[in-house]
């Protein structure tokens, strides 16, 4: 087996967040590109299920290449990577960076694009179609094209794309990035609000401090060259977090812990 | 969101201030102009041919004035429009093979890289070399008259929809590429889903050309098969009235040939901007 540096350096997760049985598991991963670059090294990860996990860190240091691992995309070159109990269809959903959607086609069909690749008519899923529709506020845009639709609502759309299966996992990386601010709140609380309704497990890359702390139970904070996990912080706020998070003092103090993690990333990389 | 902006900038009154107004004014020269301007140019150029054979004295079998030319086009109309028959099915049948072989042979070669790197020289090749170089051993092997004339045209014809569609369905997203991926999609899946709608407007600006050349290669094509009788094209009438020094007749099918050109490319950008105006930018009227 190989080693696990980055898993003793990080501390223990939490009671409630140990008690969990696993969903996916990352162990001792590299990936290397090109024969030469160190993408990830030694990078452990246990994904149970529930858990909202962020992916903090620099820019280069591996988050969408770990999130590519997970979702299939690409493979290891040392370390594997398992789901416990094996994945099956529909398992799993993800959230790019961009909206990602068919310009070609309406809102709806873009939904539809799941199911329709298992073969289901529309007809046929009509229901879950307009169901995923409702969870993201857009249930009167269903004939809608992508380009009448504002950046906020693309990335609604997106959202209700990856979770029209009802997968057990959601990966998402940097969804929110390019929206502004107030988008990006209200999609946040949104976000929770609908992991509330659906139970699905999400790993969220991002580069914002705050958007971690508010959204997550675990942060894996991630250094660059190479890339790898430098530490793992838990947020123990409960669930359903609302404004009144985002002012407390809990939620500062969580923010001031990410944040130095993030400098040491940062000082570990200069 | 985005739904109380539609609300509001429905209900709001339409207020004009003078940029508005300074725009609409342009827009609406511009509709005017776009078809009053070359009308006008072609009025006046008409004219100036006419004063210019008028006043010179030029003899017809020179160069015939606009009207004689006019005059020819409806006395000759019978034989005129049959050869404008031929040619354009020669034309539309070249398109079709060049359409069926152009999208097939793209499908065929983002399926298989063996067969891209096999065969994509060739089509090369094909294009490169000039139809009129061509075309005198196509005749002499095919027997075919219209088969023959029909290659001759689908050679030139069908390399910009290969090209372009190859590159429109390799041009599909990558996330989108990955969405697949993820989803299980077959090979067929992805060229249905993906990659065909994402060739589409690529496809249609390489048939837009197609349309045109096919039109130059039918022509040429029948340059060069050079033989009469019935069942021959505007080219063949061109020739054949060259002979004669029938100049107006010359003229009047220059003209049928230049409008069938015309006419085939407006119903593709047409056919283009019907298929596209939904959801692909450049079929998109946008507020300035
Ligand atoms: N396909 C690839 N080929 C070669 N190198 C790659 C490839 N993908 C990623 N890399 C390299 O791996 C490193 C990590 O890239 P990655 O995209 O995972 O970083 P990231 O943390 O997502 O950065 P960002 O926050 O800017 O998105 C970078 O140095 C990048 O150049
Ligand atoms: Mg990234």
């Amino acid at each position: 087996m190989p080693s696990e540096p980055a898993r003793q350096a990080a501390p223990a997760p939490s009671g409630a967040a140990a008690a969990r049985p696993p969903l996916l598991r990352m162990q001792g991963v590299d990936k290397v590109f090109n024969g030469d670059v160190v993408a990830l090294k030694g990078m452990s990860l246990d994904v149970r299920e529930g858990d909202f996990i962020s992916l903090l860190g620099p820019s280069g240091c591996g988050k969408s290449t770990a999130l590519r691992l997970l979702a299939g995309l690409s493979h290891p070159s040392r370390g594997r990577i398992a789901w416990d109990g094996g994945q099956e269809e529909g398992d799993l959903g993800v959230v790019f960076q961009e909206p990602t959607l068919m310009p070609w086609a309406t809102v709806a069909q873009n939904i539809w694009l799941p199911l329709r690749l298992r073969g289901k008519s529309y007809a046929a899923v009509k229901d879950e179609v307009l169901e995923a529709l409702r969870l993201v506020g857009l249930e009167k845009f269903q004939t809608a094209y992508p380009r009448e639709l504002s950046g906020g609502m693309k990335m609604r759309v997106s959202i209700a794309r990856a979770l029209v299966t009802r997968p057990r996992l959601v990966l998402m990386d940097e969804p929110f990035a390019a929206l502004d601010e107030i988008t990006r709140f209200r999609l946040n609380d949104d976000l929770l609000a609908l992991r509330d309704k659906i139970g699905c497990t999400v790993v969220f890359v991002t580069h914002s401090v705050f958007e971690s702390v508010f959204l997550s139970d675990r942060i894996v904070v991630m250094a660059a060259r190479p890339g790898r996990v430098i530490r793992e912080l838990a947020v123990d706020a409960p669930y359903p977090r609302t404004d009144a998070f985002r002012t407390s003092a809990e939620y500062a103090a969580y923010c001031r812990d990410a944040s130095d993690a993030l400098h040491a990333a940062m000082g570990d990389a200069a | 969101m985005t739904l109380a902006e539609r609300d509001e900038s429905a209900a709001s009154p339409p207020t004009i201030d003078a940029d508005e107004r300074a725009r609409r004014r342009a827009r609406r020269l511009e509709r005017v102009g776009k078809w009053v301007l070359p009308v006008l140019v072609m009025a006046l150029a008409l004219l100036a041919w006419d004063r210019i054979v008028v006043w010179n004295d030029i003899p017809h079998y020179t160069l015939p004035g606009p009207g004689l030319v006019f005059r020819t086009l409806i006395e000759d109309w019978a034989i005129l429009f049959d050869a404008l028959l031929v040619t354009l099915q020669i034309t539309l049948l070249a398109l079709l093979v060049a359409v069926l072989g152009g999208v097939g042979l793209a499908v065929l070669f983002t399926q298989s890289r063996w067969m891209e790197m096999s065969f994509y020289p060739y089509a090369v090749i094909l294009q490169v070399t000039p139809v009129v170089a061509i075309a005198p051993l196509i005749f002499i092997y095919v027997d075919s008259r219209i088969a023959g004339l029909l290659i001759c045209a689908w050679l030139v014809a069908f390399f910009p929809v290969l090209s372009n569609t190859t590159l429109g369905l390799n041009s599909a997203d990558h996330n989108l590429r990955d969405l697949f991926r993820i989803y299980g999609a077959t090979r067929w899946q992805r060229l249905r889903f993906l990659q065909l709608p994402s060739a589409l407007p690529y496809f249609l600006g390489g048939l837009r050309i197609a349309g045109g050349l096919s039109l130059i290669g039918a022509v040429v094509a029948e340059y060069v098969a050079g033989t009469g009788g019935i069942g021959s094209g505007l080219a063949f009438r061109i020739l054949e009235a060259g002979y004669r020094l029938n100049i107006p007749r010359m003229f009047a099918a220059l003209i049928l040939i230049a409008a069938t050109g015309v006419l085939i490319f407006a119903a593709l950008s047409l056919l283009s901007h019907l298929m596209l105006r939904k959801w692909h930018e450049s079929a998109m009227t946008r507020e300035r």
